[in-house]
C-alpha cells in the first residue's frame, strides 16, 4: 500500500464519511469478537481525502494529548500507513486503544470544521486503522532512547495514565519500573472494557510495545500492600514516584436487598468476564452466572459493557435502569446506540428501590419508581424527581450496579503526607501532578475522578514531561 | 513465577505450602491473606498466611482441598512454579496486651489462627486455645498450638480423639467455671463462627471472626466480597478480614459463600476426568459442608 499513488484532494465536502464494517448485531450478541472490523485501506484512503488541511486544526486542541492529526491524515492519504502510526506514536503511546475507546464526538472530530456541514472527518477510525495496520503488517519498530540518566522511577498501576508516563520517561533514558496490582497489566483496558470493544491481545501488544522501550513490569505487587510509597522511595531506591492507581472502588446504591446473591458491581462482572475469562467457563476456572434475565442499574459506558456483556453470556432479556432519560446519558452515543441494536431495553427514568429475592439469597426482582426531570442538579444535568405512587417491579435473576467508581484508597491510606480531597481522591497539580509529597507525582482517575482513557493519558503526558524536569534539577 | 519449595499432606485433604515469595514473606503480619493463581486460566483465590521466613522468602500456606482450584493446588510438587501470588492482602489482626484471650480454631480454621495466637501469646497475652474438628483425621496443628498455648483444649465432634463435642462447648464450660476472658478470637467454618458469636454475647465477651467470603480481584475492587456487619456493608478483602463476631451477618454470608456450587462442581469433574485420574473420595466438591467457602478455596 506504500507505494499507491496519492490522488489529487478531491473538492472538500464531496466526499461523504465512510462506513466502518462492522458485524451485524444479531450475530455478534452472541459472541465475543469485537464489533468493527475496522476500515479497509480504500476506505481508509477516502476517509483521510476528507481532510482539507486546516492551518489551524481545531482538531489538535481537541485532542488531550495533541496529536498531529492533519499530519497523520496526509500520510494515510499517500497510503504510508506505516509513517502515519509512528506520526501518531510521537504523541500516543496507545493509539490502537486510543482509536477504538476515545470520546473522539467531543475531542478531536467535535471542532472538525469538515463536520459543520455535515460529519466530521473520522479521526478516531484512522487513528485505529493506522495502528492496526502497523501491528499487523509487523512493522512496529521500537523508536531511539535517550541515552540513560542513571535516575529511577517508580510508576504504581499500569493502567492507560501510568502506561503513557512510563512510555515518555523510558523514551528520555530514565530507568523505569511500572507495578501492577493484578496478575496482567492495562488497568481498566484489561479487567474494565470487554473484548468485543477492546480486544486483549491488543492492549497486551501496547504494553508490549511500552517495555520493548526499556520499562520494566512488575505484575502482582499491590503497592500499599507488599510495598508502600515511602519504601520505593527509600530503600528500593527510586528516584521518583508517579500513582496511577485509578477509580476501582465500586460504588452501590445503598439500598435493601443489596448483598443478595446475582447483584454484582460492575466492577466485578466485567473483571470475571475479561480479565478472568469467564466467558470462557469451564475452561477458564472462574465462573460467572448466566443470567437469563438481567438488568444493569446506570447510564454510563461501563453499564453500556455489562449490558453488552450480559447478552453475550446468553442472557435473554437485558434491561438498563436509569434514572434520567436517555439525553442526560454520560455514555457515547456509539455505545448507547450499539447495545440499542444489540436489543438492550432501556427503562429510563426509572430508579431501584430495593431488591427482593428468593428462599436461597438469590436476586428475583427489583422493585423500582418512575423518576421525572425538575431543575437542573449540581451537574448541570436535570434532576430526577421521584413520581409518586408509581412503583413497579422488574423480574431479574442478575443485577449489575454501574453506578461509578470512587478512588481506590489503598495508596492514600498507606502514605503519610499524601494529602487527598474528601471524595478520597488524590491532590495533584493539573499541570505537573505534583503532590503534596516531595518526588510523588499522580494523575488519572485517582486525582480526577472516574473519567476517560484519553484523559488519564493526558495527564500522564504532563506528569511524565514535569517528572523529567523534577529529575533533571532536583527542584520540587 | 512463584516456586512451590515444599508441599505436604498434614491431614485428609489438607496441605502445608511453602512459596517462595520474598516481598510477602517480608512484609506479612498475622491475619494477613494472599491470592493465589495458580496458572493462566486459574482462578484468584485468596489464603491465608499461617507463617513466613523472611530470610529464606518463603510463605506458608495450609489449605483444605474443598474444589478444583485447591486440587490443582494440591497435585503441585516442590520446584513447580505457581504463576502469581498477591498479598499480604487485608488489614493485620490488631495485636496488644487485652489480659486472657481465648483462641478457637475449627476445622481448617486452625490455621489462620495459628500466627494469630502466636503474636497474641507474643505481646503478653494469656493464651487458652481451644481446637476442633468434625473427627480425629481432620485435625490439625495441635503440635504448633501447644507450645503457644497456656491452656490448649482439643476437641472432635464424634468423640474419636481427645474431648468429644464441639468447640463451642468446651467454651460455654470455660465461661461457666468462671473464667474470665477479655477477647475471644474464633476461626472456622460459618456456622462454628455464629454459634461462638452467640454463646459469647450474653456475657459480653469481645469476639472476633475471621471471615472467608468469595473474592476476585481481594483489592477493594469488585465487591465479591461483602459482608454486612453492624447494618453497614463491608469488603472483607480490605476492611477485614476480621469483624466483630457480634455484629456479622452470617446468614448473608453463608448464603453469598453459596453463590457458585454448581460451577464449582462442573469445575471438578471436569478436572477429575480430564486428568484421568479418579480422585475417589477426595471429591468434597459435592460432599463439601454447606458453608464452606466453595471458590474461594477454604483456607480461611
Amino acid at each position: 500500500m506504500a507505494d499507491a499513488k496519492p490522488t489529487p484532494r478531491p473538492k472538500p465536502f464531496s466526499i461523504p464519511k465512510q462506513p466502518m464494517p462492522e458485524q451485524p448485531p444479531e450475530v455478534r450478541r452472541k459472541n465475543f469478537r469485537e464489533v468493527p472490523f475496522g476500515l479497509t485501506p480504500d476506505l481508509a484512503i477516502l476517509e483521510a481525502s476528507r481532510c482539507i488541511q486546516c492551518k489551524n486544526p481545531a482538531c489538535v486542541k481537541g485532542c488531550p494529548v495533541n496529536i498531529k492529526i492533519p499530519e497523520f491524515i496526509e500520510l494515510v492519504r499517500q497510503g504510508k500507513f506505516v509513517e502515519a502510526a509512528r506520526k501518531i506514536k510521537e504523541d500516543n503511546t496507545l493509539p490502537a486503544v486510543c482509536g477504538r475507546v476515545c470520546p473522539q464526538e467531543e475531542q478531536c472530530e467535535m471542532p472538525c470544521v469538515i463536520g459543520k456541514k455535515g460529519e466530521p472527518v473520522a479521526i478516531g477510525r484512522l487513528e485505529r486503522f493506522v495502528a492496526d495496520f502497523e501491528r499487523v503488517t509487523g512493522n512496529v519498530v521500537v523508536p531511539e532512547v535517550a541515552p540513560p540518566t542513571g535516575k529511577r522511577v517508580a510508576v504504581v498501576g499500569a493502567g492507560p495514565a501510568g502506561l503513557t508516563v512510563a512510555g515518555d520517561l523510558v523514551q528520555m533514558g530514565h530507568d523505569v519500573t511500572i507495578f501492577e496490582a493484578l496478575h496482567k497489566p492495562g488497568g481498566v483496558l484489561m479487567y474494565g472494557i470487554p473484548e468485543f470493544r477492546l480486544p486483549k491481545d491488543i492492549v497486551q501488544s501496547e504494553v508490549d510495545y511500552i517495555c520493548s522501550l526499556g520499562a520494566k513490569l512488575e505484575c502482582d505487587v499491590v503497592i500499599g500492600k507488599t510495598i508502600t510509597i515511602d519504601e520505593l522511595l527509600g530503600e528500593e531506591k527510586f528516584d521518583a514516584c508517579f500513582v496511577g492507581t485509578g477509580a476501582g472502588l465500586p460504588y452501590f446504591m445503598n439500598i435493601p436487598g443489596e448483598n443478595l446473591i446475582g447483584i454484582y458491581s460492575a466492577n466485578e462482572y466485567l473483571t470475571r468476564s475479561n480479565l478472568m475469562k469467564a466467558y470462557l467457563f469451564p475452561v477458564a476456572d472462574t465462573p460467572l452466572f448466566r443470567g437469563k434475565h438481567v438488568a444493569v442499574v446506570g447510564g454510563g459506558n461501563v453499564a453500556m459493557d455489562a449490558a453488552r456483556t450480559a447478552l453475550r453470556m446468553g442472557a435473554e432479556k437485558v434491561y438498563l435502569v436509569y434514572r434520567r432519560s436517555k439525553k442526560e446519558m454520560p455514555a457515547r452515543m456509539e455505545e448507547i446506540h450499539h447495545a440499542e441494536e444489540e436489543g438492550v431495553e432501556f427503562h429510563l427514568l426509572t430508579n431501584p428501590l430495593r431488591f427482593l429475592g428468593n428462599d436461597e439469597a438469590w436476586v428475583t426482582e427489583i422493585e423500582c419508581q418512575r423518576m421525572e426531570l425538575g431543575e437542573p442538579d449540581a451537574s448541570g444535568r436535570r434532576r430526577p424527581v421521584p413520581v409518586k405512587g408509581s412503583e413497579f417491579r422488574l423480574s431479574v435473576d442478575t443485577v449489575v450496579m454501574s453506578i461509578g467508581n470512587g478512588a481506590n484508597p489503598l495508596v492514600p491510606a498507606t502514605t503519610p503526607g499524601l494529602d487527598t480531597n474528601k471524595w478520597g481522591n488524590i491532590l495533584a497539580d493539573q499541570e505537573t501532578g505534583k503532590t503534596s509529597k516531595k518526588g510523588v507525582f499522580a494523575g488519572g482517575d485517582i486525582v480526577i475522578g472516574a473519567a476517560t482513557v484519553i484523559l488519564a493519558m493526558g495527564a500522564g503526558r504532563k506528569a511524565g514531561a514535569a517528572i523529567h524536569e523534577y529529575l533533571k534539577t532536583g527542584v520540587w | 513465577m512463584f516456586p512451590v519449595t515444599e508441599i505436604r499432606e498434614i491431614a485428609k485433604n489438607v496441605f502445608f505450602q511453602k512459596i517462595e515469595a520474598p516481598r510477602i514473606a517480608r512484609k506479612r503480619k498475622a491475619g494477613q491473606f494472599l491470592v493465589i493463581r495458580k496458572g493462566e486460566m486459574s482462578e484468584r483465590i485468596p489464603l491465608t498466611i499461617v507463617n513466613s521466613d523472611p530470610a529464606d522468602g518463603t510463605v506458608t500456606i495450609i489449605y483444605q482441598v474443598v474444589g478444583k482450584s485447591t486440587a490443582e493446588l494440591a497435585a503441585m510438587k516442590p520446584g513447580e512454579t505457581i504463576q502469581d501470588v498477591v498479598g499480604p492482602l487485608g488489614l493485620p489482626t490488631h495485636i496488644e496486651n487485652f489480659g486472657t484471650v481465648v483462641g478457637i480454631g475449627g476445622g481448617i480454621g486452625t490455621a489462620p489462627l495459628l500466627p494469630i495466637a502466636t503474636a497474641i501469646k507474643n505481646a503478653g497475652n494469656r493464651l487458652i486455645s481451644i481446637v476442633g474438628a468434625r473427627t480425629k483425621d481432620l485435625l490439625i496443628l495441635e503440635e504448633e498450638m501447644k507450645p503457644i498455648s497456656d491452656t490448649l483444649i482439643v476437641t472432635t465432634d464424634d468423640g474419636s480423639y481427645a474431648k468429644k463435642g464441639f468447640v463451642t462447648t468446651a467454651l460455654k464450660e470455660l465461661i461457666d467455671a468462671g473464667e474470665k476472658i477479655d477477647l475471644c478470637i474464633a476461626i472456622g467454618p460459618v456456622p462454628m463462627m455464629r454459634a461462638v458469636a452467640e454463646v459469647t454475647k450474653p456475657d459480653g465477651i469481645k469476639t472476633m471472626v475471621s471471615l472467608n467470603p468469595i473474592m476476585v480481584d481481594a483489592t477493594g475492587m469488585c465487591g465479591a466480597c461483602r459482608v454486612t456487619v453492624g447494618g453497614v456493608t463491608r469488603f472483607v478483602c480490605v476492611d477485614g478480614p476480621e469483624f466483630d463476631g457480634h455484629e456479622v451477618d452470617f446468614k448473608e454470608l453463608v448464603m453469598r459463600n453459596r453463590a457458585y456450587l454448581k460451577e464449582e462442581k462442573v469445575a471438578m469433574e471436569r478436572y477429575e476426568h480430564k486428568d484421568g485420574k479418579c480422585m475417589g473420595e477426595k471429591s468434597p466438591a459435592a460432599k463439601a459442608p454447606a458453608a464452606a467457602p466453595v471458590t474461594t478455596g477454604g483456607g480461611r
